[in-house]
């Protein structure tokens, strides 16, 4: 088990009062896994993951519960142990490449900078290693590539620099957060292969951030489903695509144009918008939204059960 | 990069070139601005005035008396002033340029040094009691103009405190030679740098502090604290290179302008003969061939002092290379 979070919770205080980003998420990350989490904007899927990172540096946000790495408790450790672990262990790819890397250093000098932070190499050991690493993200000329600034590259290159750089201490957790959203769709296509060659290769356990469905289908070994800060369902690829059980998972699929077959006449949205999490209603948090509520829904808030492919849906349960 | 410079430079000229030209536009050629009444004084007869316009040249087209102006303060050296006739204008300029530099070189190590010391700690420790403290002083230095500062450092440091142990050493007003006595070219100066170097440490610390803080919010901040780096190395390397452009920008206006005859107020409040001053008297007098050999002089430190400021950009910023 690389990763296990049990009952994490997020809260933000506002000047409109505290928000609870994220409301008891648990999941656990077996070696070279790759989890999907999906949901809406603001659905607390990347907040979840920054304080997986510790990168959570508000000082108005509390964080509660365990996050497990290896074991080790990574909730309360001190920053210096973190650090230690950041970009080391724990590698992140971010969802903008554009803005992602510092526009005052070449590639070359800043992925050095991380294997330097953590491996007491030469800088010309570094280097090397470095252009290895662009290779290894099928940079055409390596080589060259290292001397270049973020600005003279396109997304999907500054994409793959941020990829080499997450890499460059074969980290044995990647975290993706939306890293091809960005990007055109032919680009996002190399990006995913990529992905999914390197974990092959370097044996990461992946968690990856997005809000298409697509891209979860393609990629994921398990898939996580969040709404309003809670994780609503959890399954294999195959048992979400297959036997979706939660009314919003169900939704989420249904919004998808099928790109074979009869085309329908209309794609099915979601009616209403997320709920404001400073203002969330009293049972189910999709429940205004949901087209199977009954009285349940609105009395309590539905579990998600401990099987491996559960829904937090009264319906279900 | 050759080509770049030149052309650089050929921009630098240019603009000289203008500012020359509307200088003397407005005090030879604007309706009303008749030299030759100045000089010839009030209630002067129309023969009298004829005889100044003829010997004084006004009488020639304004071409050839702008060719004239220029060849005398760039070739031959020898324009003398309209007010006090034997007085070379080019030789007055060249001995107020030393004391100017040297007022604002020491006063700008001091308020670029100091400022970037508080914009960082400030930066790094916002919302601190002490962050709140050093803004609130540099508010106050910001807000404290420099000919009354001025006057109250003499007041303490020339007489009412001048024989305690903490100002006896400062000497009285006035500006000694660097060549002729190091020693003393410092100590004067000490006082008049400090004077002039608190308004531009209260704004650059601020100006940098809040420049910081942006940074910190990028989303490359991100990524360094993601990549493992330590918060020192991330405000150094990765935060304040971008905030120093604000910070240059700042520095080569101010610069510029107070080398140009800005620093009036503190030459005349220690007794400073620069250019400042020398460019206050011209004014007074309407003294123009003064007034064009200093604002010559000035817009010449502008425009430099532009051209570096835009070299330094493109050395803390790679984007700007390539145009």
């Amino acid at each position: 088990m690389i990763l296990s979070v049990r009952d994490l919770k997020v809260s933000f205080r506002t000047h409109d009062g505290p928000v609870r980003a994220i409301d008891g998420v648990s999941f656990d990350l077996e070696e070279s896994e790759i989890l999907g989490v999906v949901g809406e904007s603001g659905s607390g899927k990347t907040v979840s993951l920054l304080a997986v990172m510790g990168l959570i540096t508000d000082p108005n946000a509390t964080i509660e519960g365990s996050i497990r790495y290896k074991g080790r408790e990574l909730v309360g450790l001190p920053p210096r142990e973190l650090r230690r672990l950041r970009g080391n262990e724990i590698a992140m790819i971010f969802q903008d490449p554009m803005t992602a890397l510092t526009p005052v250093y070449t590639i070359g000098w800043q992925i050095a900078e991380q294997i330097r932070a953590h491996r007491g190499v030469s800088k010309s050991k570094a280097m090397e290693r470095v252009e290895q690493l662009l290779a290894e993200v099928n940079f055409p000329n390596p080589h060259e590539a290292m001397s270049r600034y973020p600005h003279q590259l396109s997304g999907g290159m500054r994409q793959r620099a941020v990829i080499a750089m997450a890499l460059s201490c074969d980290p044995a957790l990647l975290v993706a957060d939306e890293p091809t959203t960005a990007l055109d769709v032919t680009v996002q296509a190399g990006i995913l292969d990529l992905v999914r060659k390197l974990r092959a290769k370097h044996k990461s356990a992946v968690v990856f951030i997005t809000h298409d469905m697509g891209v979860v289908s393609e990629l994921a070994d398990r898939v996580m489903v969040m709404y309003a800060g809670r994780v609503v369902e959890r399954g294999t690829r195959t048992e979400m695509f297959s036997d979706p059980r939660h009314p919003y998972t169900r939704a989420l699929l249904g919004s998808i144009p099928p790109l074979t077959g009869e085309k329908p006449r209309r794609l099915l949205a979601i009616p209403g918008s997320p709920p404001s999490l400073l203002r969330l209603p009293q049972g189910c948090a999709f429940g205004p939204r949901c087209p199977v509520r009954y009285e349940p829904c609105e009395a309590g808030k539905p579990g998600l059960g401990a099987s491996a492919h559960a829904a937090a849906c009264f319906r279900v349960a | 990069m050759f080509y770049a410079i030149l052309r650089r430079f050929g921009q630098m000229l240019f603009v000289m070139f203008g500012i020359s030209v509307i200088v003397f536009l407005i005090f030879f050629a604007t309706p009303g601005a008749d030299p030759a009444a100045r000089i010839a004084g009030r209630n002067a007869s129309p023969e009298v005035l004829a005889a100044v316009r003829h010997s004084f040249g006004f009488d020639q087209p304004l071409y050839v008396q702008y060719t004239r102006m220029m060849e005398k303060i760039f070739v031959t050296g020898d324009l003398t002033s309209f007010v006090n006739r034997g007085w070379k204008v080019v030789p007055a300029v060249m001995d107020s340029i030393p004391v100017t530099l040297s007022l604002v070189f020491g006063a700008a190590v001091l308020w670029v040094v100091v400022s970037i010391i508080i914009g960082i700690v400030a930066a790094a420790i916002r919302d601190s009691w002490l962050d709140k403290l050093l803004m609130a002083l540099g508010l106050l230095g910001i807000s404290m103009p420099v000919y009354w500062l001025g006057e109250v450092m003499n007041l303490i440091t020339q007489s009412r405190y001048h024989d305690s142990w903490a100002f006896s050493w400062v000497p009285p007003l006035g500006y000694k030679n660097f060549s002729d006595d190091p020693k003393g070219w410092f100590l004067t100066l000490v006082i008049p740098w400090i004077t002039l170097a608190i308004l531009y440490i209260g704004i650059y610390g601020r100006v940098l502090r809040a420049a910081i803080i942006e940074s910190m919010q990028e989303d490359y901040i991100r990524t360094a604290r993601a990549k493992g780096l330590s918060e020192t190395r991330i405000l150094f390397r990765h935060a304040l290179r971008t905030s120093l452009i604000a910070f240059v920008t700042l520095f080569g206006l101010d610069f510029g302008a107070l080398v140009g005859g800005s620093a009036l107020l503190t030459e005349v409040v220690f007794g400073l003969h620069g250019i400042g001053k020398l460019t206050y008297d011209a004014l007074q007098n309407l003294d123009l061939p003064m007034i064009m050999a200093t604002v010559m002089y000035a817009s010449m430190f502008v425009v430099i002092a532009n051209a570096v400021v835009d070299f330094v950009y493109i050395l803390l910023d790679p984007r700007l290379r390539a145009s």
